[in-house]
Formats: C-alpha cells, sequence, structure tokens
C-alpha cells in the first residue's frame, strides 16, 4: 500500500490562525483543503512537507455569495460539486458549472475544493510517476531525488543539473497547467483574493499563473488564495470544452474556456478565449479572440479563429495524446465551442 | 517515531477510540485498525474509486482523508449498510444481478449507489452512470451494476411510495 | 438434446453462492488476512532496464530499527517458471536484471513504512547493459543476450509448422491477398492489486501461503522447489481473488520471497505490490507483429493460409512457448482451412514479461484473420457475413491440424448477430462516421494437455455427505470471480436435487481439496464440472440405493429434486433429502464420493501439437456499431451485439456476466489500453494514465445464447470467460472501416490513428494505419505434418469442393 510520509498536522480555527501558522513555519509548511491534489503527491514522494495545515473545516473557507448582478463571491474551500451544483453558477455562469463539472470524478469533486484546483500543481508524465519511476529515468528538475523537494515546487532550488525530461536542453520545467476551472475563470475576467498574515490582495485569475512548470502560481508561500470574485454576468455567455480519453477521471490535456458577448444583430461585443492543458499556464488567445469582434460568427471567420488558435498552441509530449493532436484539437474544439454559444 | 494522535472515529454508527499516527489514511485506520477490512483499495492515489466510504453520507475516498480529519463525522463502510442482519436493497439487488463478480469493487459501488438512492430515489440511468463514473470496475463491464441500481431503486421506491 | 426447463438449477438466473459475501464486505481477500505477529514485506525494484548487478550492500537496511530480514538473489537461487522448458526466473535477481522493476532484493520489517525506509537503505552497483526494446531490434540484437538460451540471440522460441500442401493451396486460388498487423500488448489491471500472506510453522517445519492467485497448484510446486521443501510441507490457500484475466497465472517473486522471509524470522510475513508493480509483475497481452496471406476461389473458400507471428515477450519465458503457439493454432477452428502453414517467433525484450492474457494468443491472430477476411470478401465483392458462412467449420469436424471440434454453434451464432443487430438495414447503409462490423471466433474450453507433463486427472473433486444432510465438496478450483464456486455448487445441487447455497463449499486450498489445476485457459467449468459431475452421481448411487430400500421403489424410478427424494410415478412417496442422507450413512457409513476429469488424449502427434486441442471450443459471433467524428478522430462504440455457444448456461446470469466483461475488456484493447514504453520504462504504470473504460464508455451489450449441449461438458456446458473477448476487437475495427473507409490494422484505434488514415485518404493514398512489414527473417523450414484421415475423408481435394458448391 503507497502511505503518506510522516509529517506534523496542524488544524487552525479560523482563516487567520491559518495565515498565521503559514507564515511562522515558513516554505516547511503547507495548506490542505481537498487533499485530492496534495496527498496523492505526498505518497509519491513528490511534495515532502514538515507540515500541513488542514483547512479542509474551516467553515469561513465556505460558501457561494452574491448574484448575477453584482457578481459572485466563491469562497476556496467551496467543493467543486457544490461549485458546479450551484444555482447561480449553472444559471448565470454555465462554463464555470461545466468546467467544474467535469473534473475527475464525482467523488473526487467531493473532496476537491475551487481553490485547491486552482492551485493544482501542474502536470507532467515525467513528473507525475513513484519515486521509483523517477529514480528510474534519473528524476527530473521538478522534484529532484532522492527525497524529492522538501516541498515542492514553491522551495525548489536553484534548477541544477537535474534536467527537463520532455525538453532536457531546456532551462526551464514544461509541467503542463492542468486545471479545468482556471482557464474559464479567466476567460470570465474573475479574481483572486490572496491573503496572508500581512493583508490581502485582490488580482486577477490570470495573474495567478507564470509560464512556467515549477513556479507556476504568483502566490507567496504564506499565501492563501480564499476566494474567488466572479464580475456581473451581464450578458455573456460562457462554455468550456474538455480534451480526455475518457468521460471520467482524466485530467484534462486541452481545455477550451469561451465566453462571448453578441449584440442583438449577433455582431460579437466580447469574446474571450482561454486554452488549458497546452502550457505550462493557462493560455489566452487575445488575437484569436479579436477576430471575433465587431463581426457574425460565420464559417469563415470562425475558420480564421481556429487558424489563429491553432498557431500558437505548442504543446509538448508530456501527458496522454499525441502532442500534434492536442495541438489540431484546440482548433476543433475552440470552433466547437464558439458554435456552441452562437447557437444559444 | 511519530507523534500519535488520540482519534475519536464514529464508524457505522459505534464510536471507536484508537491512538494513530497523523499520516494514517482513514483507508489504513479502516482496515489496519478497526479490521474494517470490507473497504478495499486498488490505488491509494485516488485513480480507482474502490476505497470509497461515505462521510455524513457523501462519497470520499477513504486513501485520501486523514482518520483525524474524518472525527466528528459519521462514517459510513460497506460493513453499515445492512441494518440489524437485514441487507439494504442496494446489496440484495448486486447479488441477485450478478453485478458483483470478483466483487473486489463492489464494497466502492454499493456504499456509492447507496447515497445516491438516499438522494435520488428514482435516478435515471444517465445519472448512475455519472453517480458511479468515479469507480473502475474490471470485471462487469459495469452494466450489470447500473441494472442492480435500477433493481434498487425500484423496490425502494415501491416499498416507499 | 435435453432442455434448460428440465433442469432444477441448471440453466436457472440464481445468485452466485459468494454474492452474500461479496456484497456484505465479508469475502476476504489476500490482503484483508493477518495474522498474530504479522510482518511487513516490500521488493526493491531494479531501476535499470538490462544490466549485471555487481553488487548488492544489504548492510544498512539491515542495521535499520525494525527491520527482520533483508534477501537478495543468493537467498533464493533456484530458477522456476511456469512452463518445465523454461525455468528461467528466480524470485530476486541472480547477476543480472532484465526489466525496470524487476525485484532485486526484499525486506521483512514490523511494519510497511519500515521496509519502505529499508530499501531506499540497500545499496546496489549496476553495470548497464544495452536493453532491447522492441520485436525488430530483438530480432536483429544478437549481442547482449537477455537470456542464454533460446535458438539464437534474443529469439526465445521459434515454430514452423505446415499441414497439408500449402504451396499447392494457393496455386489452386483464384485470388491471394497479404496483410500485416500489430496488435499492441496490454495488462489485466486487476481490481486487487496481487497479495501473499506467508506463515511458517517452524515446530512441524511447515509453510502456509495465503494469495491471490489464480494457480494455487502451480505455486505450490514453484514453493516446493525453490525453497526446497517437500510438497505436503507446503499449502496453499487462494482466498477470493479480486479479479485475475490472466495475471495470476503464473508463479511470483512476491509469493516466495513472502515464504522465505516468513522462514527467516519465524514471523508471517504479508507482501502486497503496489499498484506500480501490478504493472511490472505483468504477464499481459503479447504485443504481435502478424502477417497473413490467403488464397480463395472465386466464391471465397480458402484454399490455404500462411500466418507468421512474432511475439514480443518481454523478459522472460512465462507461458510464452505456449502463447507462441496458440497465435497459430486456432485459426482452423473458425474457418475451413485445407492447408496451413504457422511460422512464430517470440523474442525476448527488455522490458516485463508478456504472459496469458484473457484469450491467450488468440485475440491478436483474430483481429489479424477478421480484418483480412473483411479484406477478402471486398476483394471479392462478397458480403462479408457471406464470405464466413461459406468457410464455416461445422460440429463434429476435424481440422487439419489435428484438433477435433465436437459441438458448433458458429453459424447459429452468425445468423442470430446478424438478426439481432439489423446488418443488413446498416451495413453499408448508415450515414457517413456510422458503420458496423462483424467478426467470429472461437476459444478453448481449457487445455488438452497439463502444463507440466503427467497423466493423472486435471481436475478432482470430492463430496461429503453427512447424516445432517449437510454436503461438502472440495475442489481446488479458484473462484476469481468469474464465479466457478457457483458452478462447483450448482452442478452438484443438480444431480443430488438440492439447491446451490445448500452446498457448503471448501475450495482452493492444497491442503483440504484435491487438485485442480487452477482458474486459466478457461478450464474450470468443463474439467471441474464434470469432475463435480462424476462424483455427485457416485455420492447419489449410495442415497438412492438407501431411498430405494425405504421407499420400496426401484433406484430407477427415484428423482432427487426440491430437496427431495421421490418415485417418479408418485411423488408423494418420498423423503427428504436428510433422511435420506440419514439411511445412507446407516447402511454404507460415511457417504463419500470422488470424481476426476481428464481430457480426452490429443490426437496430433508432432512437436507443439500439445497446444490447442481442448475437450471443446466455444464459438462466438459479434457486429460492432460504431459513430466515429471525422474531425477529432474519436470512435464511439454505440452498441455491441454478441452471440455466444455456451453449449449450455449452467447459470445464464454468470454466463451473460462473462460476456458483458469479456466485451468491456476487448473495447479497452480495441480502443485504448496500451501497455507502452519510453526510454526503456513503462510510460503510465498507473490506473490513471494506462486508460480503461469507465461507466461513461462501456455501451449497452445484447448477448445471445447459444445451446449446442456439448457432449464433452458437464450438463452440456461449454466456457464463456475468454472466448467472448475475441471477436469484438476485429469487429470494431471493421465497424470503424464500414463508417469511414479507413482500415486501422494496430490496435489500439486511437483518434490520431484515425485522423491520420482520413488524412491519407484525402490525399488519395491508401487509407490505412499499420505496420509496414515484418522483420526479414528466414524461418527453419516447417514441420510437414500429414492431415489427419478423419479430415482427408471429410475434405476432398479443394477443387472438387469448390465445384460441388458452385
Amino acid at each position: 500500500m503507497l502511505r503518506l510520509p510522516k509529517f506534523e498536522y496542524l488544524a487552525p480555527k479560523t482563516l487567520s490562525e491559518a495565515t498565521k501558522m503559514l507564515a511562522d513555519h515558513g516554505p516547511d509548511a503547507m495548506a490542505v483543503a481537498g487533499g485530492t491534489d496534495v496527498y496523492p503527491k505526498m505518497k509519491r514522494r513528490q511534495f515532502l512537507p514538515k507540515l500541513l495545515i488542514g483547512l479542509r473545516h474551516l467553515n469561513e473557507l465556505k460558501g457561494v455569495q452574491g448574484n448575477a448582478h453584482s457578481g459572485l463571491v466563491i469562497k476556496a474551500g467551496t467543493s467543486l460539486t457544490e461549485v458546479s451544483n450551484h444555482p447561480m453558477v449553472r444559471e448565470s455562469y454555465p462554463g464555470l458549472a461545466t468546467a467544474t463539472g467535469v473534473i475527475s470524478t464525482p467523488i473526487l469533486r467531493n473532496m476537491g475544493t475551487i481553490g485547491g484546483n486552482l492551485c493544482l500543481d501542474t502536470r507532467c508524465n515525467y513528473y507525475d510517476q513513484t519515486h521509483h519511476w523517477r529514480a528510474a529515468i534519473g528524476w527530473c528538475m521538478k522534484a529532484p531525488g532522492p527525497k524529492g523537494w522538501a516541498i515542492a515546487p514553491e522551495r525548489a532550488p536553484e534548477k541544477g543539473d537535474i534536467p527537463c525530461r520532455v525538453a532536457p536542453g531546456s532551462p526551464r520545467c514544461w509541467a503542463v497547467s492542468s486545471t479545468d476551472s482556471a482557464p474559464m475563470f479567466i476567460a470570465l475576467d474573475a479574481k483572486v483574493k490572496l491573503m496572508s498574515r500581512a493583508g490581502e490582495r485582490l488580482i486577477p485569475v490570470r495573474e495567478l499563473y507564470r509560464d512556467d512548470g515549477m513556479f507556476y502560481l504568483n502566490k507567496r508561500h504564506e499565501e492563501l488564495l480564499t476566494e474567488i470574485h466572479l464580475p456581473p454576468a451581464s450578458g455573456v455567455k460562457s462554455t468550456y470544452w474538455k480534451l480526455r480519453r475518457r468521460g471520467s477521471f482524466d485530467f484534462p490535456v486541452l481545455g477550451v474556456a469561451v465566453t462571448l458577448r453578441q449584440a442583438p444583430d449577433g455582431r460579437v461585443e466580447r469574446a474571450k478565449i482561454v486554452l488549458g492543458g497546452v502550457g505550462s499556464h493557462p493560455m489566452e488567445m487575445p488575437q484569436a479572440a479579436q477576430l471575433l469582434m465587431g463581426q457574425k460568427i460565420t464559417p469563415d471567420v470562425l475558420d480564421a479563429v481556429a487558424q489563429a488558435v491553432f498557431q500558437p498552441a505548442r504543446p509538448l509530449d508530456n501527458t496522454d495524446y499525441h502532442l500534434f493532436y492536442r495541438k489540431r484539437m484546440a482548433a476543433v474544439y475552440v470552433k466547437r465551442a464558439l458554435t456552441e454559444l452562437a447557437s444559444m | 517515531m511519530n507523534m500519535k494522535e488520540l482519534l475519536q472515529l464514529k464508524v457505522n454508527g459505534e464510536l471507536h477510540q484508537l491512538t494513530a499516527p497523523v499520516q494514517k489514511t482513514l483507508l489504513e485506520v479502516l482496515r489496519e485498525d478497526l479490521q474494517l477490512t470490507g473497504t478495499k483499495h486498488g490505488c491509494e492515489v485516488g485513480e480507482c474509486g474502490t476505497c470509497t466510504v461515505l462521510i455524513d453520507g457523501e462519497p470520499v475516498l477513504s486513501c485520501l482523508t486523514l482518520a483525524l480529519q474524518a472525527q466528528g463525522h459519521d462514517i459510513t463502510t460497506v460493513e453499515g449498510l445492512e441494518q440489524n442482519g437485514t441487507l439494504h436493497p442496494v446489496q440484495i439487488a448486486f447479488a441477485e444481478r450478478g453485478a458483483a463478480q470478483c466483487g473486489y469493487c463492489t464494497p466502492g459501488m454499493l456504499v456509492i449507489a447507496k447515497a445516491l438512492l438516499d438522494k435520488h430515489p428514482s435516478p435515471s440511468r444517465e445519472e448512475i452512470r455519472e453517480a458511479l463514473s468515479g469507480n473502475l470496475c474490471r470485471c462487469t463491464g459495469y452494466l450489470k451494476i447500473i441494472e442492480a441500481v435500477e433493481l434498487a431503486a425500484s423496490r425502494l421506491t415501491s416499498t416507499r411510495g | 438434446m435435453a432442455r434448460t426447463k428440465d433442469f432444477s438449477v441448471i440453466g436457472k438466473p440464481l445468485p452466485r453462492v459468494d454474492a452474500w459475501a461479496k456484497c456484505t464486505g465479508r469475502a476476504q481477500y489476500a490482503d484483508d488476512l493477518s495474522l498474530p505477529r504479522m510482518a511487513y514485506g516490500k521488493l526493491l525494484p531494479s531501476i535499470y532496464p538490462h544490466a549485471l548487478i555487481q553488487h548488492i550492500d544489504i548492510s544498512q537496511a539491515e542495521r535499520l530499527s525494525g527491520v527482520l530480514a533483508v534477501i537478495t538473489g543468493e537467498s533464493l537461487p533456484v530458477k522456476y517458471g511456469i512452463m518445465p522448458s523454461t525455468q528461467d526466473e528466480t524470485a530476486l535477481a541472480v547477476g543480472k536484471v532484465r526489466y525496470v522493476g524487476e525485484p532485486v532484493a526484499a525486506v521483512a520489517a514490523i511494519d510497511e513504512d519500515i521496509a519502505e525506509e529499508a530499501l531506499s537503505l540497500i545499496h546496489v552497483e549496476y553495470e548497464p547493459l544495452k536493453p532491447i526494446m522492441s520485436i525488430e531490434e530483438a530480432v536483429t540484437v544478437k549481442e547482449p543476450r537477455i537470456h542464454d538460451y533460446g535458438p539464437e540471440g534474443n529469439i526465445h522460441k521459434l515454430v514452423s509448422l505446415e499441414f497439408g500442401d500449402v504451396d499447392a493451396g494457393f496455386a489452386e486460388a483464384d485470388h491471394v491477398r497479404e496483410d500485416v498487423f500489430f496488435y499492441q500488448g496490454n495488462t489485466h489491471l486487476p481490481m486487487e492489486q496481487h497479495s501473499a500472506l506467508a506463515q511458517w510453522n517452524p515446530a512441524e517445519e511447515k509453510l502456509t501461503l495465503w494469495s491471490s492467485t489464480q494457480t494455487a497448484h502451480y505455486v505450490h510446486r514453484a514453493l516446493a522447489r525453490v525453497l526446497q521443501l517437500p510438497e505436503h510441507k507446503i499449502r496453499v490457500i487462494a482466498p477470493p481473488v479480486g479479479g485475475g484475466f490472466g495475471g495470476k497465472d503464473d508463479p511470483f517473486s512476491h509469493e516466495i520471497c513472502a515464504a522465505k522471509l516468513s522462514m527467516i524470522t519465524g514471523r508471517p510475513i504479508k507482501i502486497t505490490l503496489t499498484r506500480e508493480e501490478v504493472f511490472y509483475a505483468h504477464r499481459g497481452r503479447h504485443p504481435v507483429l502478424m502477417w497473413v496471406k490467403t488464397g480463395v476461389k472465386k466464391n471465397g473458400k480458402i484454399t490455404a493460409m500462411h500466418f507468421k507471428s512474432f511475439l514480443d515477450g518481454g523478459a522472460y519465458g512465462s507461458y510464452g512457448i505456449a502463447s507462441t503457439y496458440y497465435t497459430g493454432a486456432l485459426q482452423t477452428i473458425t474457418y475451413k482451412i485445407p492447408a496451413y502453414r504457422f511460422q512464430g517467433m517470440r523474442v525476448f525484450t527488455n522490458k516485463p514479461p508478456s504472459g496469458p492474457k484473457r484469450g491467450h494468443g488468440t485475440p491478436q491472430p483474430r483481429y489479424a484473420v477478421e480484418l483480412h477476411m473483411d479484406k477478402l470478401a471486398q476483394d471479392l465483392k462478397i458480403d462479408p457475413i457471406t464470405l464466413r458462412l461459406r468457410n464455416l467449420t461445422g460440429p463434429n469436424h476435424m481440422t487439419v491440424n489435428w484438433l477435433k471440434i465436437t459441438s458448433n454453434g458458429l453459424k447459429k451464432c452468425v445468423k442470430k448477430v446478424v438478426a439481432a443487430s439489423g446488418w443488413k438495414d446498416k451495413y453499408r447503409k448508415l450515414p457517413l462516421g456510422k458503420g458496423v462490423g462483424f467478426a467470429c471466433s472461437t476459444y478453448i474450453c481449457g487445455a488438452g494437455l497439463p502444463i507440466y507433463w503427467n497423466d493423472m486427472p486435471h481436475s478432482e473433486v470430492q463430496i461429503k455427505i453427512d447424516r445432517t444432510g449437510t454436503v461438502t465438496a472440495f475442489s481446488g478450483a479458484i473462484d476469481i470471480g468469474q464465479g466457478s464456486d457457483t458452478v462447483l455448487a450448482t452442478v452438484i445441487a443438480e444431480v443430488l436435487g438440492l439447491y446451490p447455497q445448500d452446498i457448503k463449499l471448501v475450495t482452493a486450498d492444497t491442503d483440504l481439496t484435491p487438485i485442480d489445476l487452477g482458474s486459466y485457459s478457461s478450464r474450470v467449468t468443463m474439467m471441474m464440472g464434470n469432475a463435480a459431475y462424476e462424483a455427485a452421481m457416485k455420492a447419489r448411487k449410495l442415497i438412492f440405493k438407501a431411498a430405494s430400500e425405504k421407499l420400496g421403489v426401484p433406484v430407477k424410478n427415484l428423482v432427487a429434486k426440491e430437496r427431495r427424494i421421490f418415485d417418479r410415478e408418485d411423488p408423494k412417496r418420498a423423503l427428504s433429502f436428510a433422511e435420506a442422507a440419514r439411511l445412507a450413512e446407516t447402511r454404507f457409513g460415511l457417504i463419500g464420493a470422488v470424481g476426476s476429469y481428464k481430457p480426452p488424449k490429443k490426437m496430433g502427434n508432432y512437436k507443439g501439437s500439445g497446444v490447442g486441442p481442448s475437450p471443446a471450443y466455444s464459438f462466438s459471433a459479434c457486429v460492432a456499431q460504431v459513430d466515429c467524428d471525422s474531425e477529432t478522430g474519436a470512435v464511439r462504440v454505440e452498441k455491441i451485439w454478441l452471440a455466444h455457444d455456451i453449449g449450455r448456461a449452467i447459470n445464464p446470469i454468470l454466463v451473460e456476466g462473462q460476456i458483458e466483461g469479456s466485451v468491456y475488456m476487448a473495447l479497452g484493447e480495441v480502443l485504448m489500453e496500451e501497455q507502452i514504453f519510453r526510454k526503456n520504462l513503462h510510460k503510465i504504470p498507473s490506473l490513471l494514465d494506462y486508460k480503461s473504460l469507465t461507466f461513461k464508455e462501456m455501451p449497452p451489450v445484447e448477448s445471445i445464447l447459444i445451446e449446442t449441449d456439448e457432449p464433452r461438458g458437464p450438463f452440456g456446458a461449454k466456457e464463456a470467460g475468454q472466448g467472448p473477448l475475441n471477436p469484438v476487437i476485429p469487429a470494431v475495427a471493421n465497424a470503424v472501416y464500414n463508417a469511414l473507409g479507413i482500415r486501422i490494422e494496430e490496435i489500439p484505434i486511437t483518434p490520431e490513428k484515425v485522423l491520420k488514415a482520413l488524412e491519407e485518404k484525402a490525399k488519395g493514398k491508401l487509407a490505412r494505419v499499420g505496420p509496414d512489414g515484418i522483420p526479414d527473417y528466414k524461418f527453419p523450414d516447417p514441420i510437414k505434418v500429414e492431415p489427419p484421415e478423419e479430415w482427408k475423408q471429410e475434405h476432398p481435394p479443394v477443387s472438387q469442393a469448390a465445384e460441388k458448391v458452385g
């Protein structure tokens, strides 16, 4: 049986206590809410925190507030099932209901939290392997052996001589952003609240991410992601298309989040296209979206948009499916997503 | 030696006290400390659904739940489905329909089926598929499991109705 | 033929006898067991695919507090292997490692965490060797050799056989075509990870091993050999097994190491593999590269076939010799092939060993032959169903390679499945993207020969009936989920007029139960069923005799039914079964009876003739309907219709369960499952990354049971566990062709391959994805085997036969 390594566990009674603990214990500590990403990685010795700070029980971190006119505030500890099933989410942010409703499996959505999904560690099939497997391949820069990073990836020291296995000449890590919800939140112009003992800040979700498989979050170690703020829905239609081999379990190897607002005559007034699963961060496609502005959605426009998405998508061979297939599907899925929204 | 915690766990209506290291998962405590070996395991990293139990009526993976986090909640395992020696209708339906072959994934499937029927007494075939889609089975091809849940649902509704 | 309605319990959809235990959490699998003072074992896996072991330092590990013992290959030097001719494994690597994941050392410790930590303190110095990772490499790279046996280089086994005059057959043909196919390897993936618990009793010098195994008897033999203990000092018990599919057919390292560590420490030792280790234990589907050439007359009648197979065996022999023969043996059972040449090669590579997976060696050639048949039909402009019907074998047929078919319901299977699926309204009539495909197949009901040569029975059953009316059956058969316990109880219950749940079962315990060779090769219903039938009939004879004397009714008039023994003509003249049992015990003493089963003697007398013969053959026909997305390449299977000649269904729920499970596993193989390697490592050794179908992908299945009352089967029964897998894979591939006009000639049929073939098609090129060819290798000249007389009489030369068909 794969078992967890040893660690100490703290259960803060309040959010502010949690931020204090994080600050006090420094990079040895790691916050855990649902645990669906953290525990498997600890069992595979990808993460080796000395201390876990449990957030699962904190009611302060649960719930959805607001409405479609004022916008929603989703607390980070809300389960993915609750987000996906929430009437206001379903009604006004259907793309988010879809994106959160296709994450992994129903049980994991019961356990996993929306904040956890936004902070989901980047994935790579050279990295998401057991300790023994990684030993056999000679480790990789994201979790070099033999003990892994004490805590990955934030405390990873300088990139040493252990290469990236998918792109051995590369100075950086190419692990893939595999969160389904982040592309959708970005397409919806959502913001996240980061809280630490020192205070809190609200940043756009797109600024939460960095194009780096190891250092993929613009979040300081002592900060906790506590809330997600969705702007008013105001006529914005949204959808999410996910490519994966099976209808359950699988992470996205391509996620396409699209938001669209059309004038009564069908001309596009606002469009956002964000891809997940094709790089180390969710990738916005502003040029492709720009092609839609002021246009009616015709087959020609769709083809042009698809082409504009196809070019910049640059997946590598470190997930399921052939990389060229994923690139090609980016164009197909964007087209299908836009067709779906245009017909609504 | 790691610090052991004193734990109080309410499993199938019974309160258990035990000590265990903090890193012990609910799966390990159920099987190794409480001898509730009805809950099986197939990967221990959340990729198969085999170790599913109910916490406050909701399916969760016991391999990704710390035992200490399950304190103060109602835990239901396959052993808790029967009440005073009477099997739950999903158990009877699984037996009658041949929904268990090797039987190894069955405990996980059963507790999810129970949770589903508690919430949705007459689920559609799609809802059954969805509810169970986080559980792998290598023997049955899933079809007899779906039939068994449907059978249990129809019996439950007729007795309730 | 007796009808199912004439039986009391045979053919009735009763719950399995182990359903209650399995639906309440009471069934105790190997890893559920624990014993006082039990400690845990762990295996250190190799991190090299191919390397010499220079030195192993275990001193640090031994010093770790809580560690009880550390062993290496030196402690267990005796070689073993499932086939007597390939004893090439050691429990822990000796001198050399041959794949990443191969166990190199083993540790026993008071808990699993300490055992794990101890592994990290074992230091192994390796000298890496060039790894050999593909069939092509193994054929051409002579050095380094992975093993020092086999015909040459890294070739493990060569077969070259010819039955009838193949060149003459091709000369007679109006049309000849050749095709090349590749069948990717995949693995069993049982939900239960292998587990073994060993307990050494030093006072008695006796070892007990509980193991999730399909073959307790072979594990017993391997333990005796490696541990150098007399067989009677070893007891092997197989608790309920959480899925096998062939993956628990071999004796395994963890079983032997648990035993050895228990002997050293004097404590019970449990070793449960991790999911990753299960991928390395493997023994799964061989990747097979195949070439097939067939000659046909204008009317589609086959005149000759030449089949070549190249099997990627991985690092050890396992069942590989048999697997190699099986890729060639059964072609003649499905279709009448008047002249047949088979050349097969198995190679060693630095991957976990391939072995027997559901269908053992036959899904690969079935895939090749059934796609090939579809293409022949197209060449000849004959409907693919018609082409098959013209070539089907029939009942009581002797094949050119000396295999005897008794019952054969294949024609009926074809007709039923064609009608049920609405084939005629769908084939070539569905819109672009949708299609139907067809295939048929056959499988054995147990092997005619035991794995190690002997003349003893293959299955034995013992029955005890005491004065309480309790019937206890003892059998070595192992329930791996297929329902062997239920078959055992049902057969005995039918004979004695009881219900299956009345029969107490003691199974799969080498101390208590007589021999059954194991749950593999679809042998259990046929062999254990017959042994149980014989034992039950003997017991009934005594009970009837006592009842006859009491009731004053002649034995021939007695009926056993519904827990009573009564007069057929006057059912009120009756005794309860328990009363009859009491009388019988009074009259004869303890009622005990035994039954044994040995398959009919094999027919052929040539090297390799031991693989293929079976007491009977099952037959299946399948129609698959698919919906393909030509933009994404995704293939969705909409429905499967599968007709299976079961002989007789002992329990139709179990048979349907086997069919649905076979369809499921076949769909995994054709659509997504692959055991693939990258940089010499298993690329995806996890349940998340090794893709298997979920609830979301499984289509509806319409199972059609065809009963042919097999004369050699218990109550006419044949197998259902493996045969129904075989036709599904080619049926889906043929359906994809029907839907999109593309041929995917290597499985799995992934979206990438579909798009690639569509691109080729759009360019006006051959709309095909598949292997380019086979290695340029000159097989030895075939051993020419004279066809049996019976065959020759039945089959005058093809030219004459063809004229008759007209």
